[in-house]
């Protein structure tokens, strides 16, 4: 019984669930809501949430174990004579694919055949197993919440106490993702560095991951060396921050202390709508359009330039990062109390002196974290570069050479044809752990030195 | 006293005092000048990037065809409906194009001639009769004119983005293609028309009949796949935290994690997606489904932050009043406030939908970059949604898919434009000023 079927089957009982319930409370108070506890709705919704719960939990548990069960189950069914030397991982997802059906490269064998049947048959009972369990657990947990009503049966109380808990569950989401994002890419990271060491890894200086592309080929194992990656990453950080940061200041300080409410009104939505331009259209403007006038600029003045210079992508995210820096500091700047404002004034001091000697400083802190949250946007940011940045990993300063990322390696491996446990691609989860760390660490100072700048003038 | 007062009249009027407010008032209007300019600097960029893109983008909405005379008349084609589709599969539609092309341009002389003058149209020629027959079974028995796209080449050369006055040799096109174009304009049998393949058609390996229309399909599945599972977590989540939870270290550390993760960069949740969805719970790869779904992880954050605003914004009288009337906590919540905060919350999830619709990276990782021919039907099916699609065609070696990649990108800013003033529309309409 595939999933679907199983889901609407419960969601069917479900709506049943509170037309009974709904019922039986009309009929148990003679149809008047006088003698019941709670009104007949509650009753309904008590014997729905009944219904539905329970089953709909007992599939997500199922789901999660389903594969790793059903791997483990084949993987122990086949022939020591076909397992000895191979890979398990790779062994299954190759049967995975014989099962799907997937023409592949090599001719399927015997034993593949026989534990891609198994692989089937196993799939198939799982589900029906798993969709009449769940739609047991339904209709007794559904007729047992029916039963249970009687006139002082304090069915809102009950609801109510099911629907905090559902709130509950729904705000843990965000840390499940949080701990989720940790936990998958530290245990394929871990994976990563059981192949490469961390030495290697965090301190090389050469990336250049050849991989077999299929099994049976035997390729030297490539270099993983993070620091090019990094450097890359950091110099299209930087030329982003040398547009972003003194035109999205500027633009804040003027939006704030000098423009009519009138251009404020129609240039403060100008600049959200950079916000908004999805960076699929940054990056295709990078590569079509900016790199060949920074080439064709710096070759007419006798300059080598790459045609995926760090310059070009660094520069058209500083574009991207322009509204996002301007957005913060309008708010920082505006934080800063009227009184500091007044006195400085009072004092005699002009405008631009209140502006620079007096509100700058005092939202110092604010700014800065600011740009601390914009860096890690840039680190983060990935279209751009993929489209405008080169793929070669080179250990260099100059803006006109073209250098790579750590989120265009990210990609460039995922994206390529590679089997799922080779160094190749796990070096992408090694990658993106590092990236989450770095840009976790910048996050927290930016969010925590704005919130104590925030709360010193509230 | 008296002196007094005249020093400090003398220090206002004396010229190191007037200097010096000159200088102050410059320094000023410098400022000033700078933050204008900042602002000229941002705003023009944005006018540099719209113009630039529409100006490669729009000429993809126009396609050049060329009008070629079809001769339906062969016995083979004269069956009764139910046969019809039999019958045209035993055609040979690809000759009666080029019998009709020949009868405009003369016969080629030679094997290599014959191929120059097919590769005039798109080599789906014969297919697109084979469809416009199908459609119209009426056509069966006469001589039709009909429209079919010229090949990517043709259109490029039609267009104008590559030069016709140079030698054979630089040429896209060779001489003989090059005099049947100018034969084949001045007959008026080829124009640039409306291209409809654009907005209807799927990807495809010939640029002259690539479209958006699965891409565009793939991303509305992904993203109702994206609202059904974000909102409702979403305002829960936002509904909890800022009614029912006590404030304790508990709260405050949901509360951190959902700033830190509207923080984190996408392609981390990519990550997560491949790691999780994918690999642990065997979602298929590709699908809108697992789509959805990463991006679902990608918009909750945002979704929590502007709810929670919304239901802050609901003045604690209307609570109050509720609480009063004998509602229970819940009751007040879903009937009194919920309502109230509804604009800001619809107005944060169309913004956070719209973020959702340009995201691509986290896409990428989930294996969305698959070449598909066909509209997906379900959540099931494989697809490649509009940004991706609009990365693929810029990876694409073949001039014709630059300006498919920027009328793709226009698409894409209109649907955007749209969905970001529905917002600021529903925000100006309906929030409550209390």
């Amino acid at each position: 019984m595939p999933v679907s079927l199983t889901l609407a089957v419960i969601f069917a009982l479900t709506a049943i669930g509170f037309l009974s319930g709904l019922r039986r409370a009309w009929s148990i108070g003679q149809g008047s809501r006088r003698d019941l506890h709670s009104l007949p709705v509650y009753h309904g919704w008590w014997v729905a949430l009944c219904t539905l719960l329970p089953a709909v939990i007992l599939i997500l548990m199922a789901v999660i174990i389903k594969y790793p069960l059903i791997d483990a189950l084949v993987w122990a069914d086949l022939p020591d004579s076909y397992t000895e030397g191979r890979n398990r991982a790779v062994t299954l997802s190759r049967i995975d694919a014989v099962a799907a059906g997937i023409e592949t490269r090599q001719a399927v064998t015997a034993e593949e055949q026989a534990a891609a049947d198994r692989m089937l048959g196993l799939h198939n009972l799982f589900d029906w197993i798993m969709g009449l369990a769940a739609i047991g657990l339904s209709l007794l947990l559904g007729v047992y919440a029916n039963a249970r009503i009687h006139k002082d049966f304090r069915a809102r109380n009950s609801s109510e106490r099911i629907f905090l808990g559902l709130l509950v569950a729904c705000s843990v989401v965000a840390i499940l993702t949080t701990i989720g994002i940790v936990f998958s890419l530290a245990t394929e990271a871990l994976l990563f560095f059981s192949v490469v060491t961390p030495q290697d890894f965090f301190f090389g200086l050469d990336w250049s991951p050849q991989n077999a592309i299929r099994e049976d080929q035997n390729v030297a194992e490539g270099a993983f060396g993070f620091v090019p990656l990094f450097t890359g990453s950091l110099i299209i950080a930087g030329i982003a921050m040398l547009v972003a940061a003194p035109v999205g200041l500027l633009s804040a300080i003027y939006m704030v202390e000098f423009a009519h409410p009138n251009i404020r009104a129609t240039a403060k939505p100008v600049i959200e709508i950079l916000a908004g331009v999805p960076t699929v259209v940054y990056g295709f403007f990078a590569a079509v359009t900016v790199a060949p006038i920074i080439k064709t600029f710096g070759e007419s003045m006798g300059l080598t330039v790459s045609s995926e210079s760090a310059l070009a992508a660094g520069m058209v995210m500083g574009i991207m990062i322009i509204p996002f820096v301007s957005s913060l500091s309008d708010d920082v700047i505006s934080s800063v109390p009227y009184r500091l404002r007044d006195a400085a004034l009072s004092l005699g001091a002009t405008e631009g002196e209140t502006i620079l000697k007096v509100v700058l400083p005092a939202a110092l802190p604010g700014l800065l974290s600011a740009m601390v949250l914009a860096i890690s946007r840039a680190l983060g940011e990935t279209m751009i570069v993929v489209m405008a940045a080169g793929l070669a990993a080179n250990l260099t300063a100059n803006p006109l050479e073209s250098v790579t990322t750590i989120t265009v390696q990210i990609t460039t491996v995922l994206t390529g044809d590679q089997p799922f446990d080779s160094p190749t691609t796990l070096s992408a989860f090694a990658l993106g752990l590092a990236l989450f760390l770095v840009t976790l660490v910048l996050n927290i100072i930016g969010l925590r030195v704005m919130e104590v700048y925030q709360e010193r003038y509230d | 006293m008296t002196s007094k007062h005249h020093a400090q009249e003398d220090v206002f009027t004396s010229d190191r005092f007037q200097r010096s407010v000159k200088r102050r008032r410059g320094a000023e209007r410098r400022l000033k000048v700078f933050g204008g300019t900042a602002i000229a600097v941002a705003t023009g960029l944005l006018l540099i990037l719209f113009v630039s893109i529409s100006a490669q983008g729009y000429t993809a909405f126009t396609q050049t065809q060329l009008s070629v005379p079809i001769d339906l008349r062969a016995e083979e084609l004269r069956v009764a409906a139910p046969e019809l589709d039999a019958a045209l599969r035993n055609v040979n539609f690809r000759k009666l194009v080029r019998e009709g092309l020949e009868s405009r341009l003369g016969a080629a002389e030679d094997r290599r001639g014959r191929r120059e003058m097919m590769a005039l149209l798109t080599p789906s020629a014969g297919y697109f009769i084979q469809q416009q027959v199908r459609a119209n079974p009426d056509w069966i028995g006469t001589v039709r004119d009909v429209w079919l796209p010229a090949s990517d080449d043709i259109d490029i050369i039609k267009k104008g983005f590559a030069p016709r006055d140079v030698p054979e040799e630089q040429r896209l096109i060779t001489d003989r293609q090059l005099a049947w174009v100018e034969r084949m304009e001045a007959g008026g049998f080829m124009e640039g028309r409306f291209n409809s393949m654009f907005f209807f058609g799927n990807d495809s390996r010939e640029p002259e009949i690539a479209g958006i229309f699965g891409a565009a399909v793939g991303s509305i599945l992904m993203l109702m796949v994206t609202l059904v599972v974000s909102l409702p977590l979403g305002v829960a989540a936002a509904v909890y935290l800022e009614e029912f939870a006590p404030k304790n270290w508990w709260t405050e550390f949901i509360d951190v994690n959902i700033r830190n993760l509207a923080a984190v960069p996408s392609i981390v949740f990519g990550l997560l997606a491949l790691a999780v969805f994918i690999r642990l719970f065997g979602i298929p790869r590709s699908t809108p489904l697992a789509g959805g779904l990463a991006l679902s992880l990608l918009t909750l954050p945002t979704i929590i932050i502007a709810a929670r605003a919304a239901i802050a914004a609901v003045p604690p009288s209307l609570r109050e009043g509720a609480l009063e009337l004998g509602a229970s906590k819940l009751q007040t919540v879903t009937q009194v406030v919920l309502p109230s905060a509804m604009p800001g919350i619809l107005t944060g999830t169309i913004i956070s939908m719209a973020e959702a619709l340009g995201e691509t990276a986290p896409l990428l990782m989930i294996g969305m970059v698959a070449f598909m021919v066909d509209t997906p039907a379900g959540i099931l099916d494989p697809a490649a949604p509009l940004p991706v699609q609009i990365y693929t065609w810029s990876t694409s070696p073949e001039r014709a898919f630059a300006e498919k990649t920027a009328a793709a990108i226009m698409v894409l800013l209109v649907l955007l434009v749209f969905m970001n003033s529905l917002a600021i529309y529903l925000r100006n309409r309906f929030q409550h000023k209390w």
